[in-house]
């Protein structure tokens, strides 16, 4: 039963969207939060458990170091300030998922706090800045994973029965919490996903975590709500879980104002719930209901002491932080000579990384952002895959331009080199081997094709030497074709124009 | 085979350790003796007779390879049932833990392992140490050895009365309000909670994580030094474990020696409430200490008559929480999973089977106190009263080096006495919770019979943090001159059990 929703301009004209995102991030730590487990992904389920993060009793917790260092570095980075002094607490509920049926979080002390992001997005009147404010990012666990089997759409309620893995539950989180993000109007839609772009480039800068979304590494929940006008107080809001795309970002803010505003024009009331996001049909779908009243009893976790982190450390710590994204943002588009709309095509693609370590291993900008943001794109894109994901290193790209630029290749050739990296075939160099990719240069087999492609075409000579030389282009096309790309195109037409007698 | 259960551990280590006898026979007669009496007191919920015969073999091979031993490689102990141990059932007195076995060792178990020390088995206790008479206990209460009709204390009182049986000549407690100096009092045992964080928690069925420490009993102080040494030490797998040097316990308990020491009597512990025998043993002790060359003055703390009930604040709070990982779900009983029913549902059947009346008491009395809207007023305030404790122990320990009182006030009482009324039952610890509300170490030392009932008595000695082994030091002090006075051990003064 889908829900009535409103022309997002019509909302948008009747009502100021308040926004909030709550993003949990998985640490690419090692071992666990608590316990020395392995995080590695997509291992056998239950297999990478021990007393600690399964709960057993008399199991205790010991504190990650490397945990702790990577929230204060992400503070840091989101310009909070660092605690001199906080607490883990626990979180008690009951849930299958969760060990010890409470979660070891910090409740009211987190370990940085009253930060923010600046995120640039494309308004009507050019590019602006949008101040994202930061509550908090504190330092949690992540629970195990239930599986429910039969009933509705993986769903608990109607399951057969329930299977839970435990190999992720201990794996440490950080959650980053804004404030109420104020004053973005209609352009809600785009803060939050710039928002949440700019922050996996900020932690992915600092090699804290992947930052995954389709394999929940960075997790986002929307909040949203509606109010007449800035000058109101606040909406009831809703809270969307499990939108894991930066477009569904984008999608379930715009899907959550129409929705909201369809309930408040219609002169219904907004529920306190959480919603479910449905990635392929781009609606939400009602969840719990939730109050302010619930009650999950935290209290100061007796297990683990106080973190004090000292001011020297946090110096420490602030020195190893990578460059801010906004300063570096500025400094390749200078470096490289690029427009903004350029930049942005590298920014969105998600490759900028990709391109700058390419650049450092040599490749030119121009055709490190060329492969990148083009054919390695589409081959991603192809495929499914994550850019990051596409099997391709600086040192692949730095050989095939060296190639290129030898006239060893071209780039029909290049890009077939590049789909034998991508399926596996070896290095560039055996690809092109194996492929049997070459410019052929002896200008014998050439002539001959163009003698087929004249014979095939008998008109076509004729109109050349009517001076009509663009008619060149379906003869180097044929002979193209018939050298199966392997023909240097500007040699084929220097050799068709001589033999025709014509000059260009 | 009665003298060998008779013998104190240090006696029988070096007895082991010089081949006169070996580990197999002192195991085997205490397995004996457990065959023989606990019939009647019920002190083991498990006996692992054929790991016992085994790790005692391999004492006895390595003595005989010529391998360098500890001071207690070889002797026998009572493992209370709240400390998981890899192989062998772990309880916690508890229908909930029915059939598991851990698969691991706790900290402690893990030392003792390495020191030779055979565990015999695991002892009774309340219900996840929920009481101070083993009357909690899912699997029947443990008889006081001195009079069967009576409690052994609680909630180790399982590890007390196996001691004051003979069936162990050492057992380990836990001790998060008196579950470890309150038996020892009742039983005429020596019991011993040590600093906070000076015995690794881990391991150990969590009651109220910030009150629970695991500690050594033995039936004088040099035995129970002997196993404070072998436990105690940093553990990383402990968080809240202290990372310095376990105090020289040992030497402290061979000293005895309290000439020029200036020993306070807390004037808050003792008195009304007290049963007038228990007060009249500890003021011939307190004679006995000045005797002895002790400076002896009496302390005010203020705060401690709100302990007991700030303490009932923060323990089922804590508790609350650490007991609800067990809904049936990874481990344990299972209640009602019949196919029809939903998680929540299976869950709260299993709790409710599982758990004993005092165990969902203390759950409920834990979930409303840290209720929002209730959670400053009550866990809140009870923290604050624990730092006004604090800085009474701190106030006292800025004039004297030890503080002693009573350590129950009353001598055991009766099977079934107080089962109706908690209130009654709490009071048992008065004197032994702001020790733990403290963080520092407490020693109950049997100290005479009260003359009314000639049931044990027991003097509390409690020093500063990581100051345990004034605790020794004074406690072998009075010792030295009580056994004199008695013509030896209290325990000759109990009635022979019928079984024997």
């Amino acid at each position: 039963m889908a829900e009535a929703v409103m022309n997002y301009d019509e909302a948008i004209s009747k009502f100021d969207p308040v926004l909030g995102l709550e993003v949990h991030v998985e640490l690419g730590t090692n071992t666990k939060m608590f316990c020395g487990c392995s995080t590695v992904f997509g291992a056998q389920p239950n297999t990478q458990v021990c007393p600690v993060c399964l709960g057993l009793p008399g199991a205790l917790p010991a504190l990650n170091k490397i945990g702790v260092e990577s929230a204060i570095r992400i503070g840091l980075a989101l310009n909070c300030e660092i605690a001199t002094w906080c607490r883990f607490a626990r979180k008690n509920y009951f849930y299958p998922d969760m060990p010890k049926n409470f979660q070891t979080s910090q409740y009211d002390e987190p370990i940085a706090f009253e930060g923010y992001l600046d995120v640039d997005i494309e308004t009507d009147e050019g590019r602006k800045t949008f101040r994202v404010p930061i509550e908090r990012a504190h330092m949690e666990e992540d629970t195990g994973k239930n599986s429910h089997v039969g009933g509705a759409a993986g769903r608990i309620h109607g399951a057969d029965y329930s299977l839970v893995d435990y190999n992720r539950a201990g794996i440490p989180l950080i959650e980053i919490v804004t404030k109420p993000i104020t004053g973005t109007g209609k352009y809600a839609p785009e803060v939050a996903k710039a928002y949440v772009a700019a922050l996996r480039e900020i932690l992915r800068g600092l090699g804290v975590s992947d930052v995954k979304m389709e394999q929940g590494s960075l997790r986002c929940d929307v909040n949203l709500s509606l109010r007449d006008t800035p000058e109101s107080k606040l909406g009831t809001r809703s809270e969307t879980k499990n939108v894991n795309s930066l477009r569904s970002v984008e999608r379930a803010v715009r899907f959550e104002v129409s929705r909201h505003a369809a309930r408040l024009a219609a002169g219904d009331t907004v529920i306190q719930e959480t919603r479910h996001w449905h990635e392929d049909t781009g609606i939400s779908t009602s969840g719990r209901i939730k109050s302010d009243a619930e009650d999950y009893r935290y209290f100061p976790e007796p297990d683990l002491l106080p973190i004090a982190p000292s001011r020297e450390w946090v110096e420490e710590l602030r020195a190893t932080l990578p460059e801010n994204p906004v300063v570096r943002r500025a400094r390749l588009v200078a470096d490289w000579g690029l427009s903004e709309i350029d930049m942005n095509t590298v920014v969105n693609s998600g490759a900028l990384n990709l391109i700058v370590e390419a650049v450092a291993a040599g490749v030119e900008p121009a055709a490190a952002r060329k492969w990148w943001t083009g054919e390695l794109s589409r081959i991603a894109n192809d495929r499914g895959l994550e850019i990051d994901d596409v099997p391709v290193t600086p040192a692949d790209l730095k050989r095939l331009e060296e190639l290129i630029s030898s006239g060893a290749l071209n780039d029909k050739l290049a890009r077939q080199a590049l789909e034998g990296l991508v399926a596996g075939e070896g290095d560039i160099d055996a690809i092109v081997k194996v492929r049997g990719l070459a410019v052929v240069s002896d200008d014998g087999p050439l002539l001959a094709a163009i003698d087929e492609a004249l014979a095939a075409d008998p008109a076509v000579a004729e109109t050349i030497k009517s001076g009509k030389l663009a008619a060149a282009g379906s003869v180097v096309g044929a002979v193209m074709k018939a050298t199966r790309g392997q023909a240097d195109a500007a040699r084929v037409r220097e050799l068709l124009f001589e033999k025709l007698g014509v000059s260009e | 085979m009665s003298d060998l259960i008779r013998k104190n551990a240090s006696e029988l280590a070096e007895l082991i350790a010089s081949r006169e006898i070996s580990s197999v026979e002192v195991t085997q007669a205490h397995l004996d003796r457990i065959a023989a009496v606990d019939g009647d007191v019920h002190a083991f919920l498990h006996i692992d007779t054929a790991g016992a015969l085994s790790a005692a073999a391999d004492v006895d091979a390595k003595i005989k390879a010529g391998e360098k031993q500890s001071a207690l490689a070889g002797v026998p102990l009572g493992l209370k049932d709240i400390v998981a141990s890899k192989g062998l059932p772990t309880t916690c007195g508890s229908r909930m833990l029915e059939g598991w076995i851990p698969p691991y060792d706790a900290t402690v178990v893990t030392n003792l392992r390495n020191a030779g020390v055979v565990i015999l088995g695991k002892t009774n206790m309340d219900e996840f140490a929920m009481g101070s008479s083993t009357e909690h206990s899912a699997y029947g209460p443990t008889h006081n050895p001195w009079d069967l009709e009576r409690i052994p204390g609680g909630s180790g009182g399982g590890s007390s009365a196996c001691i004051a049986a003979f069936e162990a000549p050492l057992a380990i407690g836990t001790d998060t309000g008196g579950s470890i100096r309150q038996p020892a009092a009742v039983t005429g045992t020596v019991g011993v909670k040590p600093t906070y964080g000076a015995v690794s928690r881990y391991g150990l069925v969590a009651l109220a994580s910030s009150l629970d420490q695991a500690g050594p009993c033995a039936r004088n102080v040099l035995d129970t030094a002997l196993l404070h040494s072998v436990i105690a030490g940093h553990d990383p797998k402990d968080s809240t474990s202290i990372n310095e040097p376990t105090p020289d316990v040992v030497s402290a308990a061979k000293r005895g020696d309290i000439k020029g020491m200036t020993i306070g009597v807390v004037k808050e512990l003792g008195g009304e409430g007290y049963q007038a025998g228990v007060q009249s043993r500890f003021t011939e002790t307190v004679e006995l200490i000045q005797s002895l060359g002790a400076n002896v003055v009496e302390v005010s703390c203020p705060s401690f008559p709100a302990a007991l009930a700030a303490y009932y604040l923060i323990l089922p709070s804590e508790a609350s929480s650490n007991l609800a990982k067990f809904d049936g779900i990874r481990f344990g009983l299972r209640v009602g999973d019949d196919g029809t029913k939903s998680v929540e549902q299976v869950m709260s059947e299993t709790r409710a089977a599982g758990f004993g009346d005092e165990v969902i008491r203390r759950i409920i009395l834990g979930t409303y106190a840290l209720s929002a809207g209730y959670y400053d007023a009550y866990y809140g305030q009870a923290q604050k009263v624990r730092t006004l404790i604090a800085r009474d122990f701190a106030a006292a320990f800025a004039k004297v080096d030890v503080l002693i009182s009573p350590t129950a006030p009353t001598t055991a009482f009766k099977i079934g006495e107080k089962l109706d009324d908690p209130l009654a039952m709490y009071l048992n610890d008065v004197a032994t919770i702001p020790v733990n509300m403290a963080g520092l170490p407490g020693m109950s030392l049997p100290i005479g019979l009260a003359p009314e009932d000639n049931l044990p008595v027991g003097l509390q000695i409690i020093a500063p943090a990581m100051a345990d082994d004034r605790l020794y030091n004074v406690g072998a002090a009075i010792e030295r001159e009580l056994l004199v006075k008695w013509g030896g051990p209290i325990l000759g003064l109990a009635p022979e059990l019928a079984g024997a």
